[in-house]
């Protein structure tokens, strides 16, 4: 409830979503109106909408090293990773049926998983450890004759950690197994090139990106062997039909290339202020840090705060106009604590009292400043009336 | 989940009424959800005036979500100067009542309100060695069972 619209609101929750960049949305609005075409079109209006698709799936592909070619535009991460699991177990399941991945993933691609359990896929979920990483020795040893694909994201969305995916990839590529990762993350904010990384199928999301919401890519590697999901029109290699989300597509492109121009500076800068907010918010007592200390992305910050429960937390910083989230089971329909914390060995109370913060490009060290003056009074004002001693 | 708390459950969250301890209460309740993990202590003050026992004072201490906070508060001031055999009657549904509304998915905490006032009623009866109604002997049951459940889980 902001009593006053015009207090002050400080936006740390860039994991879950990312505001429009101004000039992403300038860049989009021709394709809305004047440049309506559908690329599929053989006159001027088509061939505006395609050339631009054309142009944008350049540079989307540029950013990771790959080939025009192999980008598939679609309607964002959840589709990707939809597109990736599913498509490569049907298009491979005379090859084998198994399939690995983590036990920290996105839903987006535990649910697939789940799903191709019921139509007798055999899905290995990995354990991590309790920094939220990986074992590459766990993949190998997981790998089996009968596997076909090793899905592992490249950096988690609830504790920032940056999985090994070099070495993953290594092995994929020595056992002759796919390897996608889920890169919605990560894609834009630390370097990814699937020719230095053996990767063979990567997922990306615009709106995490300053981009619009509902658009997203899969690159595939050119020889994968994938099937369509979606059938129609043959649209983005026959492998997603559908008449293409020009403006969408366009301003993703051009939130990519920002992305681009300031991802080095960026991950520098926010790596400097998360690392504050870091030292700043372990001072106070009961307050630990969750994920790993250094592999992590550079604006995420995840801690457990004893004697606090995360979604009363959550609201009280949104009455001083902050926007955080929490991994509390209290704020979620099932009232089970986030799956990615119990993974990290998080007992029930630890969940409980955790807070995720995202810094984006926008976030400036006076808001960090404000967010670290306000925090310990909440905290301490919550913790007046818990029964219990901490 | 998607979901809004209402102003009413806000004011309440914000500015809880009855918080805190009793020293030397009379009775105290103890309750916590297995499933999110949150905690409500209720403490009473039983004072007898022409001959029926009045809820004299009444303080809560709650580690949980927004509407564990509201309700807590909520069920503390509907419970103030009630004889305990009011306060018994003291319902969940009249404490979401009085909130106004509560998202469905937090009704458990409203339950969690009414079982420690019950529990506090439960402790005092029992420390005074007197009957215990039958009704609040099979509620006192029923906690005692999930809470055996929730210190196994929560420690
Ligand atoms: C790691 C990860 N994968 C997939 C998704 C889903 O992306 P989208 O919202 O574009 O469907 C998200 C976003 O919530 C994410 O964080
Ligand atoms: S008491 Fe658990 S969610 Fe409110």
């Amino acid at each position: 409830m902001l009593k006053n619209i015009k207090m002050k609101r400080i936006y740390l929750d860039h994991a879950a979503t990312t505001p429009v960049s101004k000039e992403v949305l300038e860049v989009m609005k021709p394709y809305f109106s004047e440049k309506f075409g559908n690329a599929s079109s053989l006159h001027s209006f088509g061939i505006e909408a395609r050339e631009a698709i054309k142009k944008a799936r350049k540079i989307s592909s540029k950013l990771i090293n790959a080939r025009p070619a192999e980008i598939i535009f679609t309607s964002g991460g959840t589709e990707s990773n939809n597109l990736a699991i599913k498509g490569i177990a049907f298009a491979n399941k005379n090859k084998g049926n198994h399939i690995i991945t983590s036990k920290i993933e996105h839903p987006a691609i535990l649910k697939p998983c789940e799903w191709l359990e019921k139509h007798g896929f055999k899905v290995t979920y990995l354990d991590v450890d309790n920094k939220g990483m990986v074992n590459p020795k766990d993949v190998e040893k997981a790998i089996t004759k009968d596997t076909i694909l090793v899905s592992i994201m490249t950096a988690n969305n609830e504790i920032g950690t940056i999985e090994p995916i070099t070495e993953i990839g290594k092995i994929c590529k020595k056992n002759k197994v796919y390897f996608h990762t889920d890169a919605v993350q990560a894609f834009g904010k630390i370097p990814i090139d699937i020719k230095k990384i053996n990767i063979d199928l990567l997922s990306a999301s615009s709106h995490k990106l300053y981009g619009p919401k509902g658009v997203g890519l899969l690159f595939v590697k050119q020889d994968v062997k994938i099937e369509a999901l979606s059938h129609g029109g043959g649209h983005e290699q026959g492998l997603r039909s559908g008449t293409e989300n020009a403006a969408g597509i366009v301003g993703f492109a051009t939130a990519i290339k920002l992305a681009e121009k300031i991802m080095k500076k960026e991950a520098e800068r926010q790596t400097e202020l998360r690392n504050k907010i870091i030292k700043e918010i372990l001072k106070i007592k009961g307050v630990q840090l969750n994920g790993h200390p250094s592999q992590r992305l550079p604006n995420n910050v995840n801690i457990s705060i004893k004697g606090i429960e995360g979604e009363a937390l959550l609201i009280r910083l949104n009455e001083k106009g902050i926007a955080i989230s929490t991994g509390s089971a209290c704020s979620t329909k099932s009232l089970k604590p986030s799956h990615v914390l119990t993974s990290i060995d998080l007992n029930d109370e630890q969940a409980h009292g955790s807070l995720r913060i995202t810094l984006g490009k926008d976030n400036k060290e006076e808001d960090i400043n404000y967010l670290l003056r306000e925090l310990p009074k909440i905290i301490n004002s919550l913790r007046k009336i818990n029964p219990l001693k901490w | 989940m998607v979901f809004q708390y209402s102003k009413k459950v806000m004011k309440y969250f914000l500015r809880p009424k009855n918080v805190g301890k009793i020293k030397n209460a009379d009775g105290i309740g103890r309750v916590g959800n297995m499933l999110c993990g949150d905690i409500m202590y209720i403490f009473i003050k039983v004072r007898i005036k022409r001959k029926k026992e009045i809820i004299k004072d009444i303080k809560f201490q709650t580690l949980g979500c927004p509407a564990a906070i509201a309700t807590s508060s909520v069920i503390t001031e509907l419970a103030k100067g009630k004889t305990l055999g009011k306060a018994l009657k003291i319902t969940n549904k009249e404490v979401i009542k009085k909130l106004g509304e509560l998202p469905p998915i937090k009704y458990h905490c409203s339950l969690l309100a009414e079982e420690a006032l019950d529990e506090a009623i439960y402790d005092y009866l029992k420390k005074q060695k007197r009957k215990i109604p039958v009704l609040l002997k099979k509620k006192h049951q029923k906690i005692l069972m999930s809470e055996k459940k929730f210190k196994k889980k929560f420690g």
